[in-house]
Order: structure tokens, then sequence, then C-alpha cells
């Protein structure tokens, strides 16, 4: 059963599925295109499932390990391996593919083989960022999944699509290859080795750890993102299709928060620790001053895409603790936030589907005629804010029971999400959804259809199991996480 | 005195090449009717030459007509890749020399001719036949890029690029002299020597570098010898700018590698510094400076200046305070770079031989515009291409632009590698514009693309060339390292 390499499958079957897609070609061939997009994706998730299936979660050694030579004139290797933090991101990468196949299914209607196509490449590639364990790999799959967003962004994006594309695409280029340099100067470093694994080992004084540190950090703190490089995620949130910005907030934003645990903290310790209380000032003002920001947002999407980084805040300050609780609460928060920011801007694309608006004002009393919705909708957006016995809460609880245990100060800022969460997203959610129908638009909107309510509902079993009994969640991580941390606790000086 | 026939052998190709252009012009004008037939001989005598220096390949070096060829891996390598580039520059010209009527048999033979002045470049192992070769080379362009000649952008662009050429050409023959005086000897391997054991008059020697350096970075197209690029390749017919981009960047590199490696190695932290200052303001001003293009043309050669100086990074960190360990490594990076290079700008230039068509220049950026809607298929290579330029992977010029910051940070210059990162970082606003006209914009012009076959299956081939190469860009690598050790 191990002979058979689910990684590459995982990889390269969404990739060539997506270039089959792409082959169907015109739009004549579009209900073609769809169904084979749903078969590639649901293989593609059929494929990772014995990644979890399989996955020994006593050990905290790379597991499915694939080592080939694809470079050797640069030591550039086909290395492939998951351990407890990158399996489950594996999964939900193929999970949420399906989803935003389904969401596209009606909505989308010009060039659907290119559409459907991009999110398959897009997902065969982000697969292959969270099991890369070759620097180089890993950064090649790292920028060639900006291509396929950029494309969505602004083949199907809105009316501001063009600035918003090219900002994302500049913002993370830039990050990005700083991170290249930090890369080569490893290699260096390590006499020609480009694993990840050797460069954990690798001693390194604080000069140029500190400068290996900053050049990850931008990398991903653009990609996360943290304040203050946070302002491409707004534009593209709100310019991109619903698919886009499900694999945007679901999947992409987890990229970054994945670096820092596998490049970051192993690679660079003692810089890592130095700098926590950087780390942890930036995402204290995410969590509070982004939260505020969310407040008073007008159009919902840009009101999500502000919780986001509010949550992903959540994400950098649990592993900036440096003890266990902290950094499994963030990782549950990362996979929770994959699933509620997913489900989020699904149901406001229902919404704008049939209103074409996603300004809060223009909605109102949606209860009276979408009352399936709304119950779907109070679900998420419940989960959003953190209500207990969803999959917000468990996060969020084990992240601030961490900070907490670290300094109680700390704790108290990051709890005041709590209350903000509930204040932006139910707030939202009173003036779109209750009250009296708004106007004639509301009154004749129609309730979810049969493909709706599957999505919608999937999400809601995944969203109330994983806040139910999130252990097989946290099952799988905990031997990784302790080994990371025993790892950052032994200084590379 | 006795004389001595010398041995032709490894001469072979370029023997062959020169026959053949004079065949090609007697042939033209004997039989003035038969238009296909130059066009035909020319491609023949390019996949003939091939097939000769395959042939007369040989691993180590060999030297002739008294030591003024030399035949080696490298150049050897070199040539394939000029015959190479040529026969398709060539090929996707064809039909657009056609539609405006200038597919002279002239044009063809001029184009033999250039190619043989690059072979002689190649190959030369003294000053002299490395001047002959450029001037062969830089005449057949001067004629070409003017070939058009009743549009007035066209002369007027050879006229420039005639009288900046000459300069040019005139700096290097006064740097060239500099250095025999400063080392009494013409050859690569005498001045070399004479440098080896310092009996060469430094001053001296130092100011023919620098000459010398300008007509490398004339010929290159490097600031602050540029200002001839972009009114060139604009003014000239497409398929004229075509080859200017491609082949002749090769020989120009092998020029370079002659001169500062061969001749002299042994005072390469001079002509590093000097390189230096070349290649990170040609990194910055291309960069720029593209920013701001509406033609394509242009903007194509803003970020060629980028792309020489990019390449100019991986030969000015060979050697570290005396330390030749990465010189190897270094110099083929660059050699990588520049066979990349080629590549790319033959798929991107062929774009626009494509969109062309008679009475129509497609030189602006707006001609590209909706090109998804027009053909998914040709859009995708042209973005393949723009991608490839901005680093970014899985293509060749990602793999192109990680050898070379490699080399960069192994000598240990690392700001140099931040103003590349960073300049790349703009580089990259540009080339997705070109994206984005394409596959945002509505198209101007709806009308489907009409091209010849063999144009759009080579543009095909060339456009995924450019992919599979950035899967598996090794063995490109290992070869351009390969022929330079086995050179050195």
């Amino acid at each position: 059963m191990t002979d058979i390499p689910f990684l590459s499958l995982a990889i390269w079957v969404p990739i060539l599925g997506g270039l089959l897609v792409l082959a169907t070609g015109s739009d004549r061939n579009a209900p073609l295109a769809r169904g084979l997009a749903l078969l590639v994706a649901i293989a593609g998730f059929i494929v990772t499932i014995p990644l979890y299936v399989g996955f020994d979660a006593s050990t905290s050694a790379m597991q499915f390990v694939e080592l080939q030579a694809w470079i050797p004139r640069f030591n550039i290797n086909y290395h492939l391996g998951v351990d407890g933090i990158s399996v489950l991101f594996v999964l939900l990468n193929a999970f949420i593919t399906i989803m935003v196949v389904l969401g596209g299914w009606k909505v989308i209607e010009e060039k659907v083989a290119q559409y459907m196509a991009c999110f398959l490449v897009m997902s065969g590639l982000m697969n292959g960022i969270f099991s890369s364990l070759d620097g180089i790999l890993f950064y090649v799959f790292f920028e060639a999944s900006l291509i396929p967003l950029y494309l969505v962004i602004g083949i199907w994006g809105g009316p501001n699509r063009v600035y918003a594309a090219i900002k994302f695409f500049l913002y993370t280029l830039c990050g990005s290859l700083l991170m290249l340099l930090a890369l080569l100067y490893l290699f260096m470093q390590a006499d020609g080795s480009f694993s990840i694994l050797d460069w954990h080992q690798l001693p390194l004084n604080i000069a140029e750890q500190t400068l290996i540190f900053f050049a990850f950090l931008v990398a991903f703190g653009v990609k996360v993102p943290m304040w203050p490089v946070h302002t491409w995620l707004p534009d593209a949130h709100v310019e991109a299709p619903t698919g886009g910005s499900v694999v945007l907030a679901a999947i992409a934003l987890k990229l970054g928060a994945y670096g820092f645990l596998r490049f970051s903290l192993p690679i660079v310790p003692d810089a890592a620790q130095e700098y926590s209380g950087l780390i942890i000032t930036l995402s204290l003002i995410a969590v509070i001053y982004i939260g505020f920001v969310a407040l008073v947002q007008t159009d919902m999407k840009k009101l999500v895409a502000y919780s986001s980084i509010s949550h992903m805040g959540f994400v950098t300050l649990g592993f900036f603790m440096f003890n266990p609780l902290a950094i499994e609460g963030a990782l549950v928060q990362m996979i929770s936030h994959g699933f509620v920011s997913g489900a989020m801007f699904l149901c406001i694309g229902v919404l704008y589907d049939r209103m074409h608006s996603r300004q809060i004002a223009d909605y109102g009393g949606v209860v009276h005629t979408m009352p399936k919705f709304a119950a779907f909708f109070m679900l998420f957006s419940m989960a959003n804010a953190g209500l207990p016995a969803t999959s917000g809460f468990v996060g969020e609880f084990m992240v601030i029971l961490g900070a907490v245990q670290f300094n109680f100060w700390i704790g108290f800022g990051a709890a005041i999400t709590l209350i903000l969460g509930a204040a932006y997203t139910l707030w939202m959610y009173k003036r779109v959804v209750f009250g009296p129908v708004a106007n004639s638009h509301v009154a004749e909107l129609e309730d979810l259809s049969a493909r709706e309510f599957a999505f919608l509902a999937i999400l809601a079993v995944c969203v109330l199991a994983m806040g139910l009994y999130p252990f097989p969640f946290t099952e799988v991580m905990h031997a990784s996480v302790d080994e990371l941390l025993r790892h950052v606790a032994v200084s590379k000086l | 005195m006795n004389f001595v026939v010398p041995d032709f052998y490894p001469a072979a190709a370029e023997i062959f090449v020169a026959i053949m252009a004079l065949v090609v012009m007697l042939a033209s004008t004997f039989a003035r009717g038969v238009r296909w037939l130059a066009y035909a001989l020319t491609q023949f005598t390019l996949i003939a030459a091939a097939f000769v220096t395959i042939y007369t390949l040989k691993g180590d070096v060999s030297y002739t007509f008294s030591n003024l060829f030399i035949g080696d891996l490298l150049g050897d390598l070199l040539k394939l890749l000029i015959y190479f580039s040529m026969a398709i520059a060539l090929l996707y010209g064809r039909g657009y020399l056609a539609d405006r009527n200038i597919d002279k048999p002239e044009y063809y033979v001029l184009a033999l001719l250039m190619t043989l002045g690059m072979m002689v470049m190649v190959t030369a192992n003294h000053m002299l036949p490395l001047y002959i070769g450029l001037e062969m080379m830089s005449l057949g362009l001067y004629a070409m890029v003017a070939f058009d000649r009743d549009s007035a952008r066209s002369t007027e662009a050879g006229m420039k690029y005639f009288v900046l050429g000459a300069l040019a050409s005139g700096l290097l023959l006064y740097g060239m002299s500099m250095i025999y005086g400063a080392t009494g000897s013409l050859e690569f391997s005498g001045i070399a020597n004479a440098v080896y054991h310092q009996a060469a008059n430094k001053t001296v020697l130092l100011f023919g570098i620098v000459f010398l350096m300008a007509g490398i970075s004339f010929k290159l197209g490097v600031v602050p010898f540029h200002m001839w690029v972009p009114d060139v390749y604009q003014g000239a017919p497409s398929a004229v700018t075509l080859i200017i981009a491609t082949a002749p960047k090769l020989a120009a590199f092998a020029m370079a590698v002659r001169l500062l490696i061969w001749g002299l190695f042994d005072v390469a932290e001079q002509w590093q510094s000097m390189l230096m200052f070349v290649a990170v303001l040609s990194i910055i001003l291309g960069n720029l400076a593209a920013i701001a293009q509406t033609n394509l043309k242009r903007m194509l050669a803003y970020s060629g200046i980028s792309h020489m100086g990019f390449m100019l990074l991986g030969l000015l960190s060979g050697v570290v305070e005396g330390d030749r360990h990465y010189a190897l490594n270094a110099y083929s990076s660059a050699m990588f770079y520049a066979v990349s290079y080629v590549i790319m700008s033959l798929a991107s230039f062929g774009m626009i031989i494509l969109l062309s068509r008679a009475g129509f220049e497609a030189d602006s950026i707006d001609d590209f515009k909706g090109l998804n809607k027009r053909s998914p298929w040709f859009a995708a290579m042209m973005m393949f291409v723009m991608f490839s330029m901005a680093g970014i992977p899985f293509f060749i010029g990602f793999f192109a632009k990680l050898s070379v910051l490699q080399a960069v940070v192994a000598a240990g210059y690392l700001w140099i590698a931040i103003i590349a990162v960073v300049m790349s970082v703009i580089g990259a606003f540009y080339y997705l514009r070109v994206v984005k006209v394409m596959y945002f914009d509505p198209p101007v012009d709806p009308a489907p693309i009409h091209a010849p076959a063999e144009l759009r299956v080579l543009l095909s081939a060339n456009g995924l060339a450019i992919a599979a190469l950035g899967l598996a860009p090794q063995a490109l690598m290992s070869v351009c390292a390969y022929a330079l050790l086995a050179s050195l």
C-alpha cells in the first residue's frame, strides 16, 4: 500500500485532470467540462484519503516520502512527504476543490473549461506546496500557484478586477522573491542541499538567522496576510468570483501560516524566539484593529475578508506562543477557518448570484424568502463568531488558553476577538437576514437549489463535527507539534 | 620559408556556410523567378551545417590557421544554437516578409553571411578573426534592419544602428590595440600569458579593458550603450528584430567569454567591477523603462536590456577575492541564461509575427487585447513566454534566474541579488500587463488568426518547449556546464 505514491497522485491527478478539462475547449462543451471537472475533483479527493487513513499518528517523522532527483546540477530533488502538520491541509485542499467546482457550476457561463481547469491546477499546485520537502520544489509550487489565481481573479472577477489581480500577484511575488534569496543562502550554508529537513539541523549564527527570519516573514506575512501588508486581501476577495474567494480564504491564506511552521520556526528558532514579541504585536493588531475595521464594512465580502485577516492573526499569535496547546489550537483554527470562511463566501455567493449585490444595505428580511439558506448562514455565522459546538470555537479556545499560559494580557487581548467576531458577524447577519423584507428584489428571492443545499450541508456537517469532536484532527498533529517544539527549544547558536 | 597547409577539418562548418552563401547568391541571380529557392537553400545550409558541426565535433580543443581558430565544445555548442535559432527565425519571418514584399533572395544571403560572421566570432582565438566576425555579423544586420527600404522607420533604424555600431566597433578596435600594446599579443592565450606573468603594462591594459567593455556592452545592448536597442527593435521589420534579439546575443556572449575569460581571466576582478556597474544599471533601467512602453517591440527591447544585465550577473560572479572555486558554476549559469533568453525571445517575437498580417503590424500591446477569445491556444503560449520572462516557475526563465542568482549569492554579492529580485518584481508588472490585455480585456479585432501551418506548429513547439524545459531543465544546464568545462 505504501508503494503507491499518494502524494504525487494528490498533486498530479488534479493538474493533469485540469489540463484534460481544458482540452474540452469552447463553451459549447460546457456541460462536459463541468462534469469532468467534478469527476477530477472527486478523484483528487479520493486519492488523498489514504493519506489520512494510512497516517501513523504516533511518529513525527515524514510519511509517504517520495524522493527522486530532479535537477542534480543544483541538487534539487522531487522530495515529498507529509507530517502531522501538513497532512490535514492536503485533505482540506482537495475537499474544498470539490466545493469550488460545485459552487461555480451554474454561475460561470463563460470560459467554463478554463475556469474549472484553473481551480483544478491550482489545487494540485497547492497540494505540492504542503507536501514539498525540498526548498526549491516548495518555491516552485508556491510561485506557480499564483498564476491560476491571478487568472481567476482577472478573468471572472468584478469591475475592479485588474487592479486587484495585479496587486495580489505583485505583493506575493515581492515577498516570495526575498524568500528565494533566503533559500539560496541556506543552500550555500548547507553545502549544497535544498532539503528542508537538512536545514532544520543547520547551525546558523544570530545575524544570519535574523536576516533569514525577516526574509521568510515578508514572504509568509504577505501571504497570511499580517497587518500591515494585508491590504491586497480585501481587494482580491471583493473582486474575485466566489470560487476564487473560497480558495483564497480556505487554502491560500494557510500557505503563509504553514510556511511559518515549516520554515521560520524550525530553521531559525533563535531568531523566532528573539522576534516573537514583534509577531505577537502584529498578530494582536490584526486581531483587534482589523476586527474593528470589519465592524464598519458595508460590503459583505469585504467584511468576511477582514474577518479572515483577524482570524489569521489568531493563528500567527498561536504559533509564537511556543506551547503545544496554542500551536495545535492555531492549526485547528486554520482548518476550521478553511471550512467556515469557505462556507461564508459560498453563502455570500448564493446571495450575490441572485441579487448581484454584496452591499449589506441592499438586503434585509432574507429569512422570509430563503428560510433554508438563512438557517445555514446562521450556523456558519455562529461558527465564524466562535460559538461553542462549532469548529470556530475549538481553535480559538485552545489558542486563548495557550496565550494565557504564556502571558495573561496577551490572552486577554486575543479573547477580545470573541466579542468583536460576534459583533461584526452577527450584526451583518441581522441586517441581511432579519427585519422586514427590504425591497422587491429580496421579495423575489428563491431559496436554495438542490446543488447549493448539498454543498452547504456538507460544509455544515464538517463544521459541526469538528466543533463537537475535534479529536480526529488534533490526534494527527500531536506528535509532529511536540517534536517541532522540542526542536525549537534547542538553540542553534 | 615553407608553407604549411592548415588543417581545414575543424573549420569545415565555417567553410561550408561560406561556400553556400555564395551558392545562394549565384543561384538566386540565375534563377530569379524561383522565389522559394533562396529560402530553401538557406534552410538546407543551416541544417547541413548542423550536421557538419556534429560530425566534426571533438571532445578536446584543437587549433588551426596558425592559432587564429579554436575548435572546442563551447564553440560547437554555440554554433549549433546559432544555426538553430537562425533557422527558426527565418522560418517565423518568411510569411511576414512575403506579406510586405521584401522576401528578396538578398535577405537570405545576408542572413547566411551574418551566420558565418557569428560562427567566426564564436570560434575566434585571436582578436582579428573576432573583429572580422563581428563586423561580418553587424554589416549583415545593418542591411537587414533597413531592408524595408520604403519604410522611413526601418531606414532610420538601420542608419542609427549603423552609425552607433560603427562607433562601438571603433571603440572595440581601440581597446584591442591597447591590449595589444600592453601584452604584445593578439592571441587570447598570449594575452592570458602576459597578464599572468604580470608582463603587461597595467594602466594601458585597464584602459584597453574599458574600451573592450564598451564594445561588448554595445553588442549585448546593455546600459550605458543601450540607446540603439529600443529604436532598432521598434523600427526594424519584426522578422529582423527577431533575428537581432536572438542569435547575435549568443555570439556576443561568446565574444565576452573569449575576450574576458580566455584572455583576461587573471584580471577578472577588474572587469568584474565594470560589469557590476553595467549589469546593475541595465537591470534597473531596463525594467523601469519597460513599464512605460505601449509598443510591445519596444517593451521587449527594454526587457532584453534587463535580461542581458541579468546574464552578466553570472559572468561577474566567477572570481571572488581571488577564489576561483565558483567560476565554472557562474559562467555556465550565464550561458544557461543566454540560451534560455534566446528561446523565450524567439517565441515572443514569433507571436508578434503570428498576429501581424499584410499592412498591419501587431506590435502594440493593445493588439494582443482579447487574444484569449481569438485563440486560447496561442494566448496560452504567449502567457508561457511572459511568465517565463518574468521568472515564474514552472518555466525555463525561472531556472535561468535561479541559476544566476545562485551564482551571485555564492559569490557573496547579496546586495546585487536583492536589487535583482526587487527589479524582477517591477519587471513582473509589465509582463503581467501583457497577460492582462490578452485575458482580461475584450478583443478589439475579433478576427481569427490566419497564419501558415508551419508557423503555428513551430510556435506551439517553441511555447511548449519553454514549459517543458522548465519542468526538466537539467539537460540544458548540464550541457552548458559541460561545454564550458571541456573548453576551459
